[in-house]
């Protein structure tokens, strides 16, 4: 039942993608994520896609699973989808019963969903082509000019770091005792909501306990190591710019400069 | 009445780049009554097998017929499986969950849907067949209590549905050499006592000659070996093969009989060790 959450999930390759600067993919999805909200057409998805395309190709991501990282949102898009095409007024085109189909409701229907699926791929690509602990080391980076207005970077990085690397670990824990539980008559699909809510304990309470062991655990563990985060800490992977960074950066640059100029012009 | 396989095939994440074959044309029956053993190392398949017993798991190909049921019939209940076969997972102390022993003892007999009163009976029933006091230890918190204890309590969890069928996982990974022969003379016990089938996953060689008389050896998903202890640890190369290996105490009966004494080497534990040693050396041996 976990097969299928691709956010935050690695896909280890080498490719042009892969290799950028995490800070720069950080940078580079958050503009992607800004000229979504900026533009206003549907030509201007166009754009949106040939550069999320082409982000695609290069990284050597098979396109089904960037797609797979959708399922979890599957039906928020479809919601969105339907409450804009009913809700928006306009002029009609179709009646189903009460409810009117108008033609401005299935534009701002289509776009709204695109924008939210775009925003998934954008931001699974980001994910999909970095690992972890790039990933956190380039969010402690870009947080660093914070340090000086008591912003803990290292320490959130570092916390960051430890969720993540949990998250596979917690989701076995949790099929595990959910089999033992199955295995004691446990029943967690059938029953209304509230029973099961109730059905549910059985899992939690075991999680809990293990991830607070866990938790113990690894504290420890860092301790018995000497761990002090924050100043004077190396590192042993140094981050560094190198061509492929600006060939990505102009790339970029040049997108979001297109992306404004169809909000001009158009 | 048994626990049958029939071309039993489990492949893992199938269709991605990660497909691997868990589990590969496996043929067994396990009989009502038998004490058995599934031997094999770390990713050969075991725990995987052991989940298709009662339905955790759904077979790719091939059949899992119990108690003359078939796990693929629709009309099969899974609830009613579960109840036959009793599951003990590998650490099931880390399955607890209720503030009191009594009621995690009780959540499966619950489950199950019985009165008050038989559920009270069967947790009883349950803790004193694992050798606990009832009176002392039902009110407790489970998290309270030693690892072994917890153990204990897990393993009750699951006789308390009375099965026909016990499979325990690694029943002693983890514990210190004390609270390991306390599970398995348990286990031994409830054997004897109850006339349940067991059956025992583990690795250990030294666990599986003690308690079994019929042993299942599997080696990357395939059913590598089978037959009576006897049979299996007589080819102690194959099982060299593979990195298993036999008892110790079968190794040095074996070296006893190459230095020329005259010693059976049918022997699995060490009590009849002891005995065989004793009666070839007689008395030449000052012990």
């Amino acid at each position: 039942m976990f097969n299928n959450i691709t956010i935050g999930q690695h896909y280890p390759i080498e490719s042009f993608i892969h290799n950028l600067d995490p800070r720069l993919k950080i940078t580079i999805t958050f503009l992607f994520i800004i000229s979504l909200f900026i533009i206003d057409n549907f030509l201007a998805y166009a754009l949106v896609i040939l550069f999320i395309g082409t982000i695609i190709i290069l990284s050597k991501v098979p396109f089904l699973m960037v797609l797979k990282g959708l399922k979890p949102i599957f039906i928020i898009i479809i919601i969105t989808f339907l409450i804009n095409v009913f809700m928006t007024s306009g002029e009609v085109m179709y009646q189903i019963g009460p409810l009117d189909i108008t033609r401005e409701g299935l534009r701002q229907a289509g776009f709204m969903g695109l924008r939210l699926i775009l925003l998934i791929i954008g931001t699974s690509m980001l994910t999909l082509t970095t690992s972890p602990i790039l990933l956190t080391d380039g969010i402690e980076s870009l947080l660093n000019p914070y340090k000086k207005i008591g912003l803990p970077a290292h320490e959130l990085a570092m916390m960051m770091t430890i969720a993540l690397r949990f998250i596979p670990t917690l989701m076995e824990e949790t099929e595990k005792i959910m089999k033992a539980q199955k295995a004691r008559g446990a029943d967690f699909e059938s029953g209304n909501i509230f029973k099961r809510a109730k059905s549910l304990v059985p899992l939690l309470v075991p999680l809990f306990v293990s991830a607070f062991r866990r938790a113990d655990e690894l504290a420890m563990a860092m301790e018995a190591r000497c761990y002090r985060g924050g100043e004077n800490r190396t590192r042993m992977r140094e981050l560094g710019y190198t061509r492929k960074d600006i060939y990505a950066g102009v790339f970029t640059f040049i997108y979001m400069g297109l992306i404004i100029a169809s909000r001009v012009i158009w | 009445m048994s626990i049958k396989t029939v071309n039993l095939t489990f492949k893992y994440s199938e269709g991605t780049q990660f497909e691997t074959k868990a589990l590969d044309n496996i043929n067994m029956e396990i009989k009502k009554g038998e004490f058995v053993g599934i031997i094999g190392h770390t990713g050969s398949g075991k725990s995987t097998l052991i989940q298709h017993f009662n339905g955790l798991i759904k077979p790719d190909e091939g059949d899992i017929i119990i108690e003359g049921k078939n796990l693929r019939d629709k009309s099969t209940k899974l609830k009613l499986i579960r109840q036959i076969v009793g599951l003990v997972f590998q650490y099931p102390e880390h399955q607890l969950f209720e503030e009191t022993v009594y009621n995690d003892v009780a959540y499966g007999p619950i489950n199950l849907e019985l009165k008050e009163k038989e559920v009270e009976e069967r947790v009883k029933y349950a803790l004193e067949l694992v050798g606990f006091d009832y009176k002392e230890v039902k009110d407790k918190s489970p998290f309270d209590l030693s690892g072994g204890q917890k153990r204990r309590v897990a393993i009750a969890g699951v006789l308390a549905m009375k099965p026909q069928y016990l499979i325990l996982d690694e029943p002693t990974a983890g514990l210190d050499p004390a609270g390991r022969n306390e599970i398995l003379s348990q286990i031994e016990k409830l054997h004897k006592k109850s006339k349940i089938t067991v059956i025992l996953v583990s690795h250990s060689m030294e666990d599986i000659a003690r308690l079994v008389n019929h042993i299942y050896v599997l080696n990357k998903g395939k059913l590598y070996m089978e037959g009576t202890t006897k049979e299996i640890y007589s080819q102690s190369e194959e099982l060299k093969k593979i990195g298993l290996g036999v008892p110790q105490i079968v190794d040095i009966m074996k070296e006893l009989k190459k230095k020329g004494f005259e010693v059976n080497t049918d022997i699995f534990n060490i009590q009849d060790a002891k005995n065989e040693i004793i009666r070839v050396f007689g008395s030449n041996l000052n012990v």
